[in-house]
């Protein structure tokens, strides 16, 4: 409960610095907890199921960013290219979460810095795939979409074609509604998943791989199924994320997904251990919000925007930083602590 | 025909051969016991019949086994759970962190189907929580349980955990054989009269019962055959009628046991005490100390009786800080800190706490290094000075391992073996081994002698006494077994509703004993 706090108090520190009026910050804050929800909900199964923080989302953000220049090769926009694009991505997602959740399951116990290995590997051949096969082997059909020489993908692509396809879909307000609702929708689906079998069987394998097998349940399939579904939804959420910025990079997009959902749910109070959509949502909203206010505050504090700048890099890897610390130091504590030496 | 075959099973691990052409049969509703002893292979049979991961990712077995005439094969708990076969094992099988119903229920929850489930398999049914928490109700009413299946089993009394597990087993509705592994070794008396009443019922019912204890009278009492293993092989297969209770001590030790008597001998143990304890109170769920006085005197050894749920586990417990507690401690004269477990080991208290199945042990370290650990954590013990470190003393910590390892008889390769590969009773000596090796001159030991074979129960109780003697280290001994108690204690304190009912001399009447324990004013209270 403590970091929550903490970063409220920073929060609003900073925003008496930023001197922006309400209504500026209301605005920026409801577009970013739309556009990146659901990135960081897809954390909260792995978390539930004992594999900790799953920094191998970044495949699903590749499955996502696969999906949306393919419709970008076929000229498709616009709603039809939206859920085109949601559509593609999931056979991708789908068979990203297997492999990681394979490899994941050999490295039992060292589930996170695995992840994050994944993370790096997986970027590698995405990097060949799009700089080297791309207008070679694989055909790309818009050749606005290759570098001058024919060969690789361009560094941004243009996504005008669905900008904001999803967020203006019910244009009520200026608010992105329709992407708050699917939001909402992916919270309720947890919600009711947990209630599930496999939910509970998921738990029961987070709380104690052994005492679960024994019962009969599949651990290892119960696991892998866990992060298809995480990947599944990085894969969407990075999707939604794009439509709301309306380019990719191609080769930087999906890099820092990972880390940044990683510490906005941490943020938000949650741990290697537990998570739930209130740590979600909270862990969003304060991580945003300071990623808002600290350039503007570090401006009018010390008339210098880019220290604002390191300052929100600094605290993203700081909080996971020392989460990953204080999880490695209550395990080696659990080794002394006295629930293990009172006999 | 006969349920369930075993034909020559044989088993190593590694090359120590732990089961040699093992053979024994049950009929339907049959009381089958299995006793030998701590290391004798019991549970590895078991576990063989229950299709438990660890055989076979070392190696298997070899044999046959027949259910109904039929070839059996499980390669997983989920072919035996098929085949009806349901298992307690020896170490708790619960998640702490899961309510009493979901424990019951693990992976037989109840569903309602959804329109996801229609899509995607059942898996996506809804959990019927309703329906589950009435089948685990249904399941703890036959067990004449009394607590709201709701609560996490976290903190429960270990005693409450074994009937969950059991009621997890009787509520699995194709429960053909029921394996027992020392089901009864955390269970008080009274609780453990009430569970074989539940095990007659069951087998009426037409389930067969494999049941593994150390309690021979509970076994002579129940059964209806008999299997003795030593070493892992099958000494006799016999009928319960035909055997007495020594004979089958004789069977599964290979000579005859000796239950030792308390020599009568001048303690001469002065009037100073070591401990002083007013107004305690504990709060620990099942056990609750309820404003408990009591004074202990340097060097002697005060027994702790008393019925299940009259709160004797909470006092030692609280001394610890193991759960909330208030009221003053003085030890030696200086106010000890409350709720402080760290402070309670430096002031030299010792603690063997009664729930020690698989817990407490670091599994895949050595044994020695489990036996010297906290000694080396909390008190710089097994250190030596090199220059300006401070090194573990490798040589020490052996030697040291290798002289408890032969007092407590721990049955082992040797002292660098892995916890994990020990028999569930070799484990506990190995708990034993290191709260003896904190140096303690305050010892507090909680059914020491649970789950430990009749044999090496001897050695416990004789490896406390004598360092009450030798060392002349207090003992405060908690224990549901009123004759362990009168072996060893000075004075015994039977408690009642969380306070002293009253102090009895070790030779003091069973009906004085009877009375106190039920809660009766006794008028003439010794000390
Ligand atoms: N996982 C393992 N790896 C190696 N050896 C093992 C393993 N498990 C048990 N053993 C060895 O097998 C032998 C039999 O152990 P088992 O657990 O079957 O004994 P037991 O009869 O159940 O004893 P207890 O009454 O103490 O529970 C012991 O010598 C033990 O050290
Ligand atoms: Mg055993």
């Amino acid at each position: 409960m403590i970091v929550p706090i903490i970063f409220l108090i920073i929060c609003i520190a900073g925003s008496f610095f930023t001197g922006l009026p309400f209504s500026f910050l209301f605005d920026e804050m409801v577009i970013r907890l739309a556009r990146n929800l659901i990135l960081v909900t897809s954390l909260i199964l792995p978390v539930i199921t004992g594999l900790g923080l799953n920094f191998a989302i970044t495949l699903g953000a590749m499955a996502g960013q696969i999906a949306l220049i393919i419709i970008t090769n076929y000229s498709i926009g616009g709603t039809t290219g939206f859920f085109l694009s949601i559509l593609i991505s999931t056979p991708f997602a789908i068979l990203f979460g297997y492999l990681v959740g394979r490899v994941l399951n050999k490295a039992k116990g060292k589930e996170m810095i695995t992840s994050m290995v994944l993370g790096f590997f997986a970027n590698g051949i995405y990097q060949f795939v799009f700089l080297l096969l791309c207008g070679t082997l694989i055909p790309v059909k818009n050749e606005s979409l290759l570098l001058s020489n024919g060969v690789g993908i361009i560094n941004t692509i243009d996504l005008a074609n669905i900008k904001y396809a999803l967020d203006r879909l019910i244009p009520v307000t200026k608010y992105p509604i329709a992407t708050l609702l699917v939001s909402l929708l992916v919270f309720l689906f947890l919600h009711f998943f947990l209630k599930t079998k496999l939910g509970q069987d998921m738990r029961a394998v987070g709380h104690d791989m052994e005492i679960a097998r024994v019962s009969g349940i599949n651990v290892d399939k119960t696991r892998i199924i866990s992060v298809i579904i995480s990947t599944v939804l990085a894969a969407w959420g990075q999707i939604i994320f794009l439509q709301n910025i309306g380019t990719i990079n191609t080769y930087g997009s999906h890099e820092q997904v990972g880390l940044f959902a990683v510490a906005s749910l941490l943020v938000g109070g949650a741990t290697v251990e537990r998570a739930s959509w209130k740590e979600a949502l909270i862990g969003t909203f304060l991580f945003h919000l300071l990623f808002v206010i600290s350039p503007l505050a570090g401006q009018n504090l010390l008339g210098n925007a880019q220290i604002g700048e390191y300052f929100r890099v600094f605290v993203a890897y700081g909080v996971i930083g020392l989460s990953l610390v204080l999880h490695a130091w209550e395990k080696n504590k659990a080794r002394t602590r006295l629930r293990e030496i009172k006999e | 025909m006969d349920l369930l075959q075993i034909k020559d099973i044989s088993k190593s691990y590694e090359e120590n051969r732990v089961l040699k052409n093992v053979s024994l049969s049950i009929k339907e509703g049959e009381i089958h016991g299995l006793v030998g002893e701590n290391g004798a292979g019991k549970s590895t049979l078991m576990n063989i019949l229950f299709g438990m991961p660890v055989i076979h990712s070392t190696g298997g077995y070899e044999g046959e086994m027949l259910i109904d005439g039929k070839p059996y094969k499980p390669t997983t708990p989920e072919d035996a759970m098929a085949a009806g076969i349901g298992m307690v094992h020896q170490e708790f099988m619960l998640i702490p962190g899961f309510t009493i119903t979901e424990n019951i229920k693990l992976n037989r929850e109840k569903t309602l189907p959804t329109f996801l489930s229609k899509i995607f398999g059942n898996r996506l049914e809804k959990l019927d929580t309703e329906a589950m928490a009435k089948d685990a109700r249904e399941a703890l009413k036959k067990l004449d349980m009394d607590i709201d299946e709701y609560v996490p089993v976290a903190g429960l009394p270990v005693g409450h955990m074994q009937f969950i597990e059991i009621a997890r087993e009787i509520d699995k509705s194709k429960l053909r054989l029921l394996i027992l592994d020392e089901p009864t070794a955390v269970l008080t008396e009274s609780e453990a009269d009430k569970f074989l009443e539940v095990i007659k019922k069951l087998s009426q019912m037409g389930i067969a019962i494999l049941f593994i204890s150390h309690r021979l009278d509970e076994i002579k009492q129940i059964t209806d055959s008999i299997t003795v293993l030593r070493d892992g092989e099958v000494v006799a297969n016999v009928k319960t009628d035909e055997i007495d209770v020594k004979e089958i001590a004789r069977l599964m030790v290979g000579r005859k046991v000796e239950l030792s008597k308390k020599e009568d001998e001048d303690r001469g143990i002065k009037d100073e005490n070591i401990l002083e304890i007013k107004d305690l109170r504990v709060n620990m769920p099942g056990e609750e100390v309820k404003g408990l006085s009591l004074t202990v005197k340097k060097g002697e050894i005060l027994g702790i009786g008393g019925l299940a749920g009259q709160g004797k586990l909470g006092i030692a417990n609280g001394i610890m800080g193991l759960y909330e507690t208030s009221g003053s401690i003085v030890k030696d004269g200086k106010e000890l800190h409350l709720n402080n477990p760290r402070e309670a080991l430096k002031s030299s208290i010792a603690f063997l706490s009664e729930d020690r199945r698989g817990v407490g042990l670091l599994l895949d370290d050595s044994i020695e290094f489990n036996i010297a650990f906290s000694s080396l954590e909390i008190q710089d013990n097994f250190l030596k000075q090199v220059g300006p470190l401070k090194l573990i003393d490798k040589k020490k910590v052996r030697e040291h391992a290798n002289r408890m390892i032969e007092e407590l008889d721990i049955r082992c390769t040797g002292p660098k073996q892995r916890a994990r590969a020990l028999s569930g009773g070799n484990q506990q000596k190995v708990c034993i081994a290191r709260a003896l090796s904190l140096n303690p001159d305050l010892l507090l030991v909680s059914e020491p002698t649970r789950g430990i074979d009749i044999g090496a129960k001897k050695l416990v109780l004789d490896t406390l006494v004598k360092l009450n003697r030798e060392r002349g280290v207090t003992v405060i001994i908690t224990s549901s077994e009123l004759g362990e108690l009168r072996q060893v204690s000075d004075r015994i304190a039977i408690i009642y509703d969380g306070k002293v009912a009253g102090i009895l001399p070790p030779d003091a009447s069973d009906e004085e004993f009877g009375l106190l324990m039920a809660g009766e004013d006794l008028k003439k209270v010794v000390n």
